[in-house]
């Protein structure tokens, strides 16, 4: 096993298609929450193998494309301080904030280096002791553990020049917030590697609130069109409920260890999202035990109210509203070469996933 | 970002493991897990590993898929 071809299996592929194309009821829409699974479904060329009453649409798990402005102007304005070290994701260093980027900072000088892990962020940080080194938390329960794990790990190393600058939300709240706000679905895909950390039990709420099919998929082919078929079924048998199509690492209760972790470190706060604007206890906050790592805290530093780029409809598509093609800007002015908006930028933004795969 | 890959355990010190994925080594911290061994199989994200992979659940999903095939096609149950 290695856990990823077996799932790209042509015969598996096939017997779940002509299953899907069996379905004879009325048009359904299904949303798949994780941008992960937006840029699997289109590289895969999932929606072409789909019949014309069963349709996928993307939501707001890209973690760059939900992130505000107004946090990448607050990264930048923390590295034009000297001695300040700013450490990333790749992902966040092209997004254009309201006048720059942390690209174009870094060539005009400011010290932001990408980082893949939170670990190599704590190695910078015992390397310069001089200079105080801000790590930029964005991401849902998938990465808010690995910065959870290095605050925990500064304090037991007393680092006293290591912080986090914290964007991360949590996802729940912005599932529950789509429905709310009317946008037509028949069912959940659900975020499968947000789950391994959560459990799948987080969506029951949502599920029985709504009366709205949840399926926690993984991200190969048939992994995807196995959920589909599932959530097809529960709504053929009227048996609404969250079932775990990814069972390989996902379980109802998830990893307690993680949730432990970020429950000492963080703190729910109201948050803002692109698209769905503020949403209660949706962010996750530093807490009070880790004050003294907390970025926001630690340094009061101006910064200037963003503003959103002009004709962008990035918030609309990250709540089912819009389809990428419907954007003035796409393929015109805004392509991932010279992106314009953040669901362009990231990779699992549906506007970038469009761009590369998709077919009309 | 949230994509994550999983790999096989091939040796651990301290809190890391080096992680085997399709032939290249990565590191992966161990702080989000307990009792991770050699030889087990890990999903992969952002430099730590997330969660454990059932080998059993793994093979069981691929024949929940086989299974499918003999079932007929089913009818839609009326309302
Ligand atoms: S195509 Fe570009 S400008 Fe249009 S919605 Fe997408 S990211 Fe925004």
């Amino acid at each position: 096993m290695r856990y990823i071809t077996e799932y790209r299996d042509k015969e598996l592929v096939r017997i779940l298609v002509d299953k899907i194309r069996a379905y004879r009821g009325p048009k359904v829409r299904f949303m798949e929450v994780c941008g992960g699974h937006t840029m699997a479904i289109q590289k895969f060329g999932i929606p072409s193998l789909l019949p014309d009453n069963v349709a996928l649409v993307s939501g707001p798990g890209c973690p760059v494309c939900v992130t505000s402005l107004q946090f990448v102007d607050h990264a930048i304005a923390l590295g034009r301080q000297d001695d300040f070290i700013i450490t990333t994701y790749g992902d966040l260093i092209r997004v254009p904030g309201s006048s720059s980027s942390l690209e174009q900072e870094k060539s005009r000088g400011s010290d932001i280096r990408m980082v893949y892990s939170t670990l190599e962020s704590l190695a910078i940080a015992r390397e310069n002791p001089g200079k105080k080194v801000i790590f930029l938390g964005i991401g849902f329960e998938t990465t808010a553990p690995a910065s959870a794990a290095a605050l925990v790990q500064a304090r037991k190393e007393n680092l006293r020049n290591f912080y986090v600058l914290s964007a991360h939300k949590i996802m729940p709240p912005a599932m529950a917030a789509i429905v709310t706000e009317d946008v037509k679905l028949n069912g959940y895909l659900a975020p499968g590697h947000v789950s391994t950390i959560t459990g799948a039990g987080i969506y029951r709420d949502i599920s029985e609130k709504f009366g709205l099919p949840v399926v926690v998929a993984g991200f190969e082919p048939a992994d995807i069109l196995q959920s589909i078929h599932m959530l097809l079924e529960q709504l053929r048998t009227g048996n609404i409920s969250v079932e775990i199509q990814y069972k390989r690492v996902v379980t109802p209760e998830g990893n307690l260890k993680a949730q432990k972790m970020m429950q000492d470190v963080f703190r729910l706060r109201d948050d803002w999202w692109r698209g769905l604007g503020i949403l209660p206890l949706s962010g996750l906050g530093v807490s009070d035990a880790y004050a003294d790592w907390d970025a926001e805290r630690a340094f009061d530093i101006d910064v200037e109210p963003s503003q959103e780029p002009e004709g962008c409809i990035c918030g609309d598509v990250l709540k089912g509203v819009s389809h990428p093609t419907e954007c003035i800007l796409f393929d015109t002015e805004c392509n991932p070469a010279n992106p314009v908006g953040t669901c362009m930028v990231s990779e699992e933004g549906a506007c970038q996933a469009f761009y590369k795969y998709g077919v009309e | 970002m949230c994509l994550s890959i999983p790999g096989k355990v091939i040796s651990i010190e301290n809190d890391i493991a080096i992680v085997s994925i399709g032939g290249s080594e990565v590191q992966a911290g161990l702080q989000l897990l307990d009792d991770v061994k050699i030889g087990d199989y890990v999903l992969v994200h952002s430099g730590f590993a997330l969660q454990l992979i059932s080998e059993e659940e793994a093979a069981r999903t691929i024949e929940l898929i086989r299974e499918l095939q003999d079932l007929a096609d089913d009818e839609p149950l009326s309302p």
